[in-house]
């Protein structure tokens, strides 16, 4: 019995402390425009070498961020990206919520893509987005194809219903169905 | 221009609308059938264009629609009602590219040429050879990136000949003259800038020594414009905007604009909130006809910017509408709004067909508009005076137009604003009829349209005006319109303002329509069927499975060999079609600006791919 309370309370305090979890951010970002350092290899193909690696030490902490993603969200719309992929089902531009990726599917890659543009009509934002919002961008754009932590992906919004929420969207691979 | 039918056996009234019929009462039949006494009259008394804007026809094809009165009418008849069955395939030619196909053919003595959508290949084809092999082919290698500002698919609506010369334009905003014979550029002007967002998608027109030509992107805040060059040079002699100050719209002395709502200065500022107007739309992309006697060029005005009307009150002149303008100056005789303050992208850059016909016991010399919006237009097109507007689909949009102010009467209950989802809107932004021209036979007095059978719902949101991206502010979501099929292809009786028949198609016919002397209609289907119909019936006559959805121009052309030929060119895309070259989303029910949502099957039913088809009898 003690221990069923103990861990009762254990548990209330777990929850929560989960939940800010997925919110916590750096209040104080870098203002200045400007962008992540690392260069993004364009491609998968190395003659004779190994993979390329794409990582970036600002990923992790922007995936699976429920502040960063519906900041980023919010700057979906805000910066046009919708007028030119809809809610993420395309039109001018490519549909970013399937699994087909032309530049590739991971935060770097996409965040490469919103920074500097891609040659068949994809426009850099390199001088008009701070990096941080690109890379919430990113995260965002992760989210839509279901590759966001559930518990932190947007829910339901106001506007006319396009699509289910991100927080219900599955994964674009399986489109929820077990392998 | 005899009709060939009596009076009114031979005017049919089928599917739905015979049904209908056979259910009224014995006396109400006996009224329909007395309809010709009573004052009906026979489609095809009195109705033909203009002589000097549709010359006898010479076997040739030189502009995608036919002639400046835009009649899409080929004089040929060796292909008939009683033998088009016997139809089959002369030759074929892959175009290499996987974009839609919208583009007429054009046929200039023993040449064949086609432009492609984007990268615009220009490919000229020898047809005294067997199997028409290339002459040459142009490539004006147009800049990448402009695919990501086209709004609707990387289309091109053709090319046009004249005086030994081919001219097109590319999507990146270059106009094109090329020697039709070696294929050698002759000049190239850039007049068009992607990065505010502008591209070329329509097909010039030459009238006497200009090029007319438009801009593309009213999706993207681009103000619109037609401007003319030179056809030696290529420099630019004139430009028309459709919003700002009339000096700059070159509005004058000669405008007589004949409704009073078209009256006044300035009104291509007055009529928007500050500065709105220069990223206000109304872009010239569509179809330009000119009447040779009145020396007049006719050309509509696309949608206002941004497509949520709350964001910029007031009736948003030169939207929506139509100019006549004089062709050596551009300066601007009579304009005529469709649309004012249009809320739901009802562009107004539709074909018109030029006629002269007795309206009402009165001779007339008139143009036919079947328009966006869903109406059938007859005007006056030396005053702009509008004689008749009947819908020719599906529409709740608005409520008719009022013949003394000229104004359309729109429907409070369809009126869009930001943050309200307002539901079933007919006809969708794509409109009752897009782009897809209409074709007129003389023979038979009646207006094959393809068109769309949709609907839509659509909620208003901010929007933010970043140069070179989208400057829409609306969610879309459309779905097939009343009776469940989205596609229709009306014969429309211009004298009797009235249908005379209507076929259903499961998706939008987007294809244009073709008409000839053997009173033969052609159109195509997305899903890549090629059909031949009679005039007269709307009867399936022959019908052809190409290898993608048909979305382009059919002609007809005689050949060297002194034989009548029919070519198209297959190839899906364009706006209904993009869910399928642009491989879409459609669990985004806003893809593809709504449109997605209604063409969820069409990628089991097609794929991209263009593909030039040509036919003759065996
Ligand atoms: C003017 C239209 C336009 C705008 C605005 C736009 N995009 Fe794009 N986007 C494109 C086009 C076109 C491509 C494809 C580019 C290519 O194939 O080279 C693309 C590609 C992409 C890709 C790569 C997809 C892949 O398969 O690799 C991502 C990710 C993306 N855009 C995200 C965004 C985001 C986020 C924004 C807003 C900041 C945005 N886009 C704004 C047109 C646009």
């Amino acid at each position: 019995m003690k221990t069923r309370v103990l861990l009762l309370m254990l548990l209330c305090v777990a929850i929560p402390v989960a939940g800010c979890e997925r919110e916590e951010r750096n209040t104080r970002p870098d203002p200045a425009l400007g962008s992540s350092e690392q260069g993004v290899p364009v491609t998968t193909l190395a003659p004779g070498g190994e993979r390329p690696s794409l990582s970036d030490t600002k990923a992790a902490e922007f995936e699976n961020n429920a502040y960063h993603l519906s900041e980023g969200k919010r700057l979906f719309d805000w910066f046009n990206c919708s007028g030119c992929h809809a809610n993420g089902g395309g039109g001018m531009g490519p549909a970013l919520m399937d699994d087909k990726w032309i530049y590739g599917g991971s935060i770097e890659s996409i965040h490469a893509t919103i920074r500097d543009g891609r040659p068949n009509g994809m426009p850099s934002f390199r001088d008009r987005i701070p990096d941080d919002q690109i890379w919430e961008l990113a995260a965002f754009v992760r989210a839509l194809s279901g590759n966001a932590s559930k518990a932190a992906a947007p829910s339901r919004n106001d506007d006319m219903m396009a699509h289910p929420s991100e927080n219900r969207l599955p994964n674009a691979t399986t489109l929820g169905k077990s392998p | 221009m005899s009709r060939r039918s009596p009076a009114f056996e031979g005017e049919p009234v089928i599917g739905l609308r015979c049904k209908v019929l056979a259910a009224f009462t014995a006396g109400l039949l006996s009224f329909a059938v007395l309809g010709p006494a009573l004052g009906q009259q026979s489609p095809g008394a009195n109705i033909a264009p203009p002589p000097a804007a549709a010359p006898a026809d010479d076997g040739q094809w030189t502009m995608p629609a036919k002639n400046y009165a835009s009649t899409r009418y080929s004089e040929l008849s060796e292909i008939n009602e009683s033998n088009v069955g016997r139809l089959q395939v002369a030759f074929t030619f892959s175009t290499g590219v996987a974009k839609g196909h919208e583009a007429a053919p054009l046929v200039v003595g023993a040449t064949m040429y086609i432009v492609t959508p984007f990268p615009n290949i220009l490919y000229a084809l020898d047809l005294t050879k067997p199997g028409a092999p290339m002459k040459w082919k142009f490539e004006p290698k147009p800049e990448p990136a402009a695919q990501g500002v086209a709004c609707c698919d990387v289309v091109n609506r053709g090319a046009v000949f004249s005086n030994g010369r081919i001219f097109f334009a590319t999507l990146d905003g270059h106009a094109v003259a090329v020697d039709a014979e070696t294929g050698e550029q002759v000049w190239n002007t850039k007049i068009g800038n992607i990065n505010i967002g502008e591209t070329i998608t329509m097909a010039p027109l030459v009238v006497k020594d200009k090029v007319l030509v438009g801009n593309s992107g009213g999706e993207l805040g681009v103000r619109g414009w037609i401007k003319a060059l030179d056809v030696d040079d290529g420099h630019v002699v004139w430009t028309a905007y459709s919003t700002g100050p009339d000096n700059e719209v070159l509005i004058g002395a000669e405008f007589k604009p004949f409704y009073e709502m078209d009256q006044g200065r300035d009104l291509g500022v007055t009529s928007w909130p500050p500065d709105a107007w220069k990223i206000g739309g109304g872009n010239v992309w569509g179809w330009i006809s000119y009447d040779p006697e009145l020396d007049l060029i006719y050309h509509g005005t696309g949608n206002p910017g941004p497509w949520n009307p709350d964001l910029r009150p007031g009736d948003n002149k030169w939207t929506a509408g139509i100019f006549a303008r004089d062709p050596d100056t551009g300066s601007a005789h009579w304009f005529y709004q469709w649309t004012p303050h249009d809320q739901h992208d009802y562009d107004g850059i539709n074909e018109q067909i030029l006629l002269d016909m007795d309206w009402q016991g009165q001779p007339r010399k008139v143009l036919v508009r079947p328009e966006r919006n869903g109406y059938v237009y007859v005007l006056d097109r030396t005053t702009g005076e509008v004689l008749s507007a009947k819908p020719f689909g599906a529409v709740n949009s608005s409520k008719g137009v009022d013949l003394e102010t000229g104004r359309l009467i729109e429907n409070p209950e369809k009126k869009t604003g930001t943050g309200k989802v307002v539901r079933d809107i007919c006809p969708t932004a794509s409109g009752a009829k897009d782009w897809q021209p209409s074709a007129f036979s003389p023979r038979t007095g009646l207006l094959y349209i393809p068109h769309s059978n949709l609907c839509m719902d659509e909620q208003g949101v901010e929007v933010n005006y970043i140069a070179g991206t989208p400057y829409v502010g609306m969610n879309v979501r459309m779905k097939p319109g009343p009776g469940g099929h989205r596609g229709e292809f009306t014969a429309w009786d211009i004298a009797n303002e009235k249908p005379a028949w209507k076929l259903k198609e499961n998706f939008p016919v987007w294809s244009g329509a073709l008409v000839t002397a053997g009173d033969v209609v052609f159109y195509g289907t997305m899903e890549g069927w090629f059909k031949a119909v009679s005039a007269r019936t709307g009867e399936l006559l022959w019908q052809f499975k190409t290898s993608s959805g048909i979305i382009g121009q059919p002609i007809a052309y005689r050949g060297p060999d002194g034989h009548e030929y029919i070519a198209v060119l297959s190839g899906v895309g364009g706006w209904a079609g993009a869910i399928v070259t642009g491989d879409l989303d459609p669990r985004d029910a806003t893809a593809a600006l709504g449109f997605a949502n209604a063409m969820r099957d069409l990628k089991d039913a097609t794929n991209a791919g263009g593909a030039l088809y040509v036919f003759r009898l065996p």
